[in-house]
């Protein structure tokens, strides 16, 4: 069953339409990787999904229910949630009291403080920080452990890994396949594959607002991602 | 004593302000509005306690007990029924919806209560006083005033920092976007900031109603004080305000005391020299150093 179906989704800023009908399942369970170059639509994808975006409500379907183009905290409530772009962490909070945000809904689940500390316990060392004096991978954490603290069913990852170091990257990816493992559904958005091709059970490519392809990693040819990539 | 005297009144006159000053600076903070009916809205806190002392016979200070739920009903409600609406697009839509409101609060008590000057009538306490040797007396009222300032000052920072709701508050002053992320619905969020800022105000609008004569079109000076006070203290600061009062109320009460037709200008000039000398205010931020 799928927790997730988006069926001809699309999305406009304004009069500039971005996706142009994205049809996609996410199972439960499952981890699922959007790629594409930068501008092809996968953060106004993501945007959509969280309720930052309007679509009309039958696009996209969360658990059976028609959830398209409700406020970000009802989906939030559902249990969608994401670690945006950018790490977006609040400068006035400190690292714990940022993570306590993140648990802000109350929603029930097996994430709790002290968990997202045995996950990542750098962030418990740096508890009484200013969440923004933290290094950006640490700050990578952070957001991802906010995320968590409200216990999601499905987690949306965007652009994780943009700005940081390599070793950084893979300690994420690292600790994202540990979320994964414990049962959240993931939905991985990234520019850079190599990483997301190694987590992802299934990926779609984007190009300029649509699918360009979908399959399992294994079965994709480098030649056929780069073509559905860059439309060469 | 003769240059203690006006320091002293001065430092509790700052304490009147900084409670006229608490909600517009938060109303700021939590949601960049900028409500220019903020000081017409504590006027018509005054003039509600007025009615329910006539209406009732109680004491204008026990009349807060119904005039401050009232203002924080009020302020949910012209949040959620009006306000939110104009959020979200530019600075302009807001600015105008409550300068409307501005108006139309003015011409509303004006024609219910007339152009006359109205003053609430506590029994006494407000011309009460201690002497401090012989030259040099604290008012009960403006003592209490003072007092109660730094209470509500106290209670609004214990909130803002050690409740689920107060992070809430930070985080969407922060970043709306983020906030609404995790979950925190901003709008509801922001009726409930609305609510506790015209709370807040209620309590100076009466005390200043005890304090000195009001009328209908009192409202404009008041946020025009309460500006000051934020700006010398610094945005996003809660003591920053409560010390941007202080100046501004000993900057007053030094002018009147130099010249009785100074102590208005003497403020607005210390405003102004605060303004070019450091125009993020004197403790801009400190809140969200100290946390």
């Amino acid at each position: 069953m799928s927790l997730l179906s988006v069926r001809e989704l699309a999305a406009f800023y304004g009069d500039f339409q971005a996706l142009f009908g994205i049809t996609l399942r996410i199972d439960a369970g499952e981890t699922v990787a959007v790629i594409g170059s930068n501008g092809a639509g996968k953060t106004t994808f993501l945007k959509a999904i969280a309720g930052l975006l309007p679509v009309h409500s039958e696009a996209v379907r969360f658990a059976e229910q028609p959830v398209g183009g409700r406020p970000a905290h009802e989906l939030v409530a559902l249990g969608i949630v994401m670690v945006p772009e950018g790490r977006r962490i609040f400068p006035s909070l400190s690292v714990e009291e940022n993570l306590k945000v993140g648990a802000y809904g109350k929603r029930r689940g097996p994430w709790s403080l002290r968990r997202v500390y045995d996950l990542f316990p750098i962030l418990a060392e740096r508890a009484d920080q200013p969440g923004t004096t933290l290094s950006g991978g640490e700050q990578q954490m952070l957001a991802i452990g906010r995320a968590l603290m409200a216990n999601p069913r499905l987690l949306l990852f965007d652009e994780i890994s943009l700005g940081l170091a390599p070793v950084m990257v893979r300690n994420i990816y690292h600790a994202m396949s540990a979320i994964i493992s414990g049962g959240t559904t993931a939905l991985v958005v990234e520019q850079d594959v190599s990483q997301v091709l190694q987590v992802a059970d299934r990926v779609y490519c984007f190009r300029k607002g649509r699918v360009s392809l979908e399959g399992r990693p294994a079965d994709l040819s480098r030649e056929q991602i780069s073509a559905a990539y860059f439309g060469v | 004593m003769a240059v203690i005297d006006p320091i002293v009144q001065g430092i509790l006159l700052g304490g009147l302000y900084a409670l006229f000053a608490t909600g517009l600076s938060m109303i700021f903070g939590v949601m960049r509005l900028v409500n220019l009916a903020h000081g017409d809205l504590s006027i018509l806190a005054a003039f509600l306690a007025l009615v329910t002392v006539r209406v009732t016979g109680l004491n204008p200070l026990l009349s807060l007990a119904l005039v401050v739920p009232a203002m924080f009903c009020l302020g949910f409600l012209l949040q959620r029924g009006v306000l939110n609406f104009t959020l979200g697009r530019g600075v302009l839509p807001p600015v105008l919806a409550t300068f409307g409101f501005s108006i139309i609060i003015q011409n509303l008590l004006l024609e219910a209560f007339s152009a006359d000057s109205q003053r609430l009538n506590p029994g006494g306490i407000e011309t009460a006083s201690i002497a401090l040797g012989d030259r040099l007396a604290i008012g009960w009222f403006p003592l209490i005033t003072f007092v109660v300032a730094v209470l509500v000052l106290v209670g609004l920072q214990i909130f803002v920092s050690r409740t689920s709701l107060g992070r809430a508050f930070r985080a969407t002053s922060d970043d709306q976007d983020a906030a609404e992320l995790m979950g925190i619905n901003n709008r509801s969020l922001y009726g409930l900031a609305m609510a506790i800022s015209l709370g807040i105000v209620a309590v100076a609008g009466v005390f200043l109603g005890i304090r000195t004569t009001f009328v209908p079109s009192s409202g404009p000076d008041r946020l025009l004080f309460a500006f000051e006070a934020v700006i010398i203290g610094g945005l996003g600061s809660l003591w920053g305000t409560l010390a941007g009062g202080v100046i501004l109320g000993v900057a007053q009460t030094i002018g009147a005391k130099l010249s009785p037709g100074w102590g208005v200008l003497t403020g607005h000039l210390v405003f102004l020299a605060v303004l070019l000398w450091r125009p993020t205010g004197l403790f801009a931020g400190a809140m969200k150093r100290s946390r």
